[in-house]
């Protein structure tokens, strides 16, 4: 089967045309390094099945990144047979460079300007059969997000690969490109994104474009709730009536141990997390808009003077805030910046950020112990104080860790997503968060169950069985944070994945849905549940962030310390807010 | 020779020199920073962050300390 790769500087809509070529649910942000894993899929043109790969968006292959080395290493060691480089058309002049970095390698290109809609627009005049004879190598305009010129490149790429081309020259020099672009390309003296510049004047106002930034940030959790909470009641009714009317009468002839482990322990733990997900496909939907949007560059603008006293630059901000959707890409979007320090430090940060997983834990318990009146405050709260954790560990390791990254960020203008390129790019994160949560999650209630229920003859969750034992055991420990057994039993499943927390304490305490939720709130009082959830948000968020942080940061020193200092700061806040709190 | 951190609001200037490491040169030529070309410094992040420059359709940040490494001259009106 042939190889065609996709390559290109970053924030070219590479992924949104890898994303209309092969239809699959690749993520595509408006932020510049997102593609971080390769990313393939079959392609079938007319009879001919060929494999797609999207490459990360690199500027040129000279350079000491992560992201080059992966594109570097990917070319030395796999087969291409063509390679089509994605341009931006407003920007063909820089952009045109990467052709001088690609010569050399041997393999045909095709160049592909993307974006064709925005530089009609802005008045730029492209000559492309000029273009294509002077570069030697065919040429085609395409709008990737109108999905314009698509079959036209599909019918370029199957042309192309049947009769192969020519390799370009492999000593095209960068003068050649500038002199191909002036005489094909004539730009407008006054090429400027006027709604662009017009919005810029209000977001990246020098006073209000922070408190603007975080008014929208705090607008979108009010109206996540305000949406997401009547579904979620619904759905858990609905799990509680599908399990006493239908599943409880079919089940009524099974053993009694069977139904414990399928109604106590699975139908519990997943009815549980399943009905926090229309939260959790909300929460996704709005991130991927604000992401696809252009706004996380000027976030990034923004809070760089900012950044920088705590050691990071404003790509640390910007990470910071994809680990709240989930700490593991983030982690990997580190991967464009260059200094060790900068990078290392942010990774020690990111899984301070309050992932979706954790997001559900809390949303949980704010149900169970707070007001609906006063549940965005005290979410948004846990939202500052994950900030305020990751400031603190950054202050304290910013020598440690030192930065002398230069930070040079495309400002893109910003482009209002196509309602499907939105809805498929939730759609994928709600995807990888639910295969993830699942499989964890069965596995997790399941094994709650048996340490809740075992040695038989114990009382289900008593001090007696393996649980209770375990909680008993870790007990002085945490017990100054008033957690309570139960809870630490809860908190050792989460250091697993806090997918599994809420699951867990449906097990335990032998309820599901509303009647868990209620058993909680006569268990604990609040500062009880704000503690436990201190100590959720700081500590480790789950294994697959620890493996992440091993394998980016190829150290297990490092690794093992990101574990401790989390573990250690969480103990700290969560002790010293108990113990105010109490003895107010 | 000015450099490039120095530009008021608005101002447009020509490259001159860019005194930067190898790896950082390569980054700029990528957004367009080459000898001859056209940069406008479009506004400044409060508190010392970066400038927001833009040079032919590219919009871009750069913190002040790197800006100071390239020279620019004043273009003629």
């Amino acid at each position: 089967m042939k190889r065609v790769a996709l390559i290109g500087m970053p924030n070219v809509g590479k992924s949104t045309l890898f994303n209309r070529l092969t239809g699959s649910h690749v993520k595509a942000g408006n932020w510049p390094g997102i593609t971080v894993d390769l990313y393939s899929a079959k392609l079938l043109l007319g009879a001919d099945i060929v494999e797609l790969v999207d490459l990360p968006g690199v500027y040129d292959l000279r350079g000491h990144t992560e992201d080059q080395a992966v594109v570097s290493t990917f070319i030395a060691r796999n087969r291409v047979d063509l390679m089509l480089v994605v341009i931006n058309a407003s920007q063909i002049e820089r952009q045109l460079r990467l052709v001088s970095s690609l010569a050399p390698l041997g393999v045909p290109l095709v160049l592909i300007l993307n974006m064709a809609d925005e530089a009609a627009a802005l008045g730029i005049r492209i000559e492309c059969e000029k273009l294509s004879s002077r570069m030697g190598m065919p040429v085609c305009m395409v709008s990737a997000k109108r999905g314009h010129g698509l079959e036209q490149l599909r019918t370029l790429i199957r042309t192309s690969l049947q009769e192969p081309l020519q390799p370009p020259r492999a000593d095209i020099d960068e003068r050649a490109l500038d002199a191909a672009a002036h005489a094909c390309v004539f730009v407008p003296a006054q090429a400027t994104h006027a709604q662009t510049e017009k919005l810029d004047r209000v977001l990246l106002h020098p006073w209000l474009g922070l408190p603007i930034f975080f008014g929208v940030m705090f607008l979108l959790f009010e109206a996540i709730f305000w949406v997401g909470k009547p579904i979620q009641d619904a759905m858990s009714w609905f799990f509680d009536t599908l399990r006493n009317v239908a599943l409880v009468p079919l089940a009524s002839g099974l053993p009694e141990m069977v139904r414990g482990l399928l109604f106590d322990g699975l139908y519990s733990g997943l009815a549980t997390v399943a009905s926090f997900v229309p939260l959790i496909i909300l929460f996704f939907l709005c991130m991927a808009l604000v992401e696809d949007t252009g706004y996380l560059s000027r976030a990034a603008f923004l809070m760089d003077a900012l950044m920088s006293k705590f050691g990071m630059d404003g790509r640390s901000f910007v990470m910071i805030l994809m680990g709240f959707g989930c700490n593991v890409p983030a982690l990997m979007g580190t991967r464009v910046m260059r200094s060790r320090g900068l990078r290392l430090l942010t990774m020690l940060v990111i899984p301070l950020s309050l992932c979706s997983a954790r997001l559900q834990v809390f949303l949980f318990f704010i149900a169970a112990l707070f007001p609906t009146r006063t549940a965005p405050l005290v979410l948004f709260s846990l939202y500052l104080m994950s900030i305020a954790a990751a400031m603190l560990t950054s202050l304290v390791f910013k020598r440690r860790f030192s930065n002398n990254d230069a930070l040079v960020l495309e400002m893109p203008p910003y482009r209002l997503p196509t309602l499907s390129q939105v809805i498929l790019r939730g759609w994928h994160e709600v995807m990888h968060f639910l295969r993830r949560a699942t499989r964890f999650i069965v596995a997790g209630v399941v094994l709650v169950w048996v340490l809740t229920h075992f040695p038989i003859g114990a009382a289900p969750a008593s001090a007696q069985t393996w649980a209770g034992q375990l909680g008993a055991f870790l007990n002085p420990v945490l017990s100054p944070l008033g957690i309570d057994p139960q809870l630490t039993i809860a908190l050792i499943f989460g250091f697993v994945a806090k997918e599994i927390v809420i699951g867990s304490l449906a097990v335990i305490y032998a309820r599901d849905g509303g009647a868990l939720l209620s058993a909680l709130a006569d268990h604990i009082n609040w500062i009880q549940a704000y503690s436990f959830m201190l100590f959720t948000l700081i500590y480790t968020p789950c294994l697959s962030t620890i493996a992440t942080i091993r394998t980016e940061a190829k150290n297990r020193a490092y690794t093992v310390f990101a574990v401790v200092w989390p573990l250690a700061l969480a103990w700290v806040v969560s002790f010293v807010f108990y113990q105010t709190a109490i003895s107010i | 020779m000015r450099t490039l951190d120095s530009l008021t609001t608005g101002e447009r200037a020509i490259i001159r020199t860019l005194e930067v490491s190898e790896d950082l040169a390569y980054c700029l030529s990528a957004f367009g920073f080459r000898i001859g070309k056209t940069v406008q410094l479009i506004r400044r992040a409060r508190f010392a962050g970066p400038l927001h420059i833009r040079i032919d359709t590219t919009d871009l940040m750069l913190r002040a300390c790197d800006a100071r490494c390239i020279e620019v001259q004043r273009q003629p009106a």
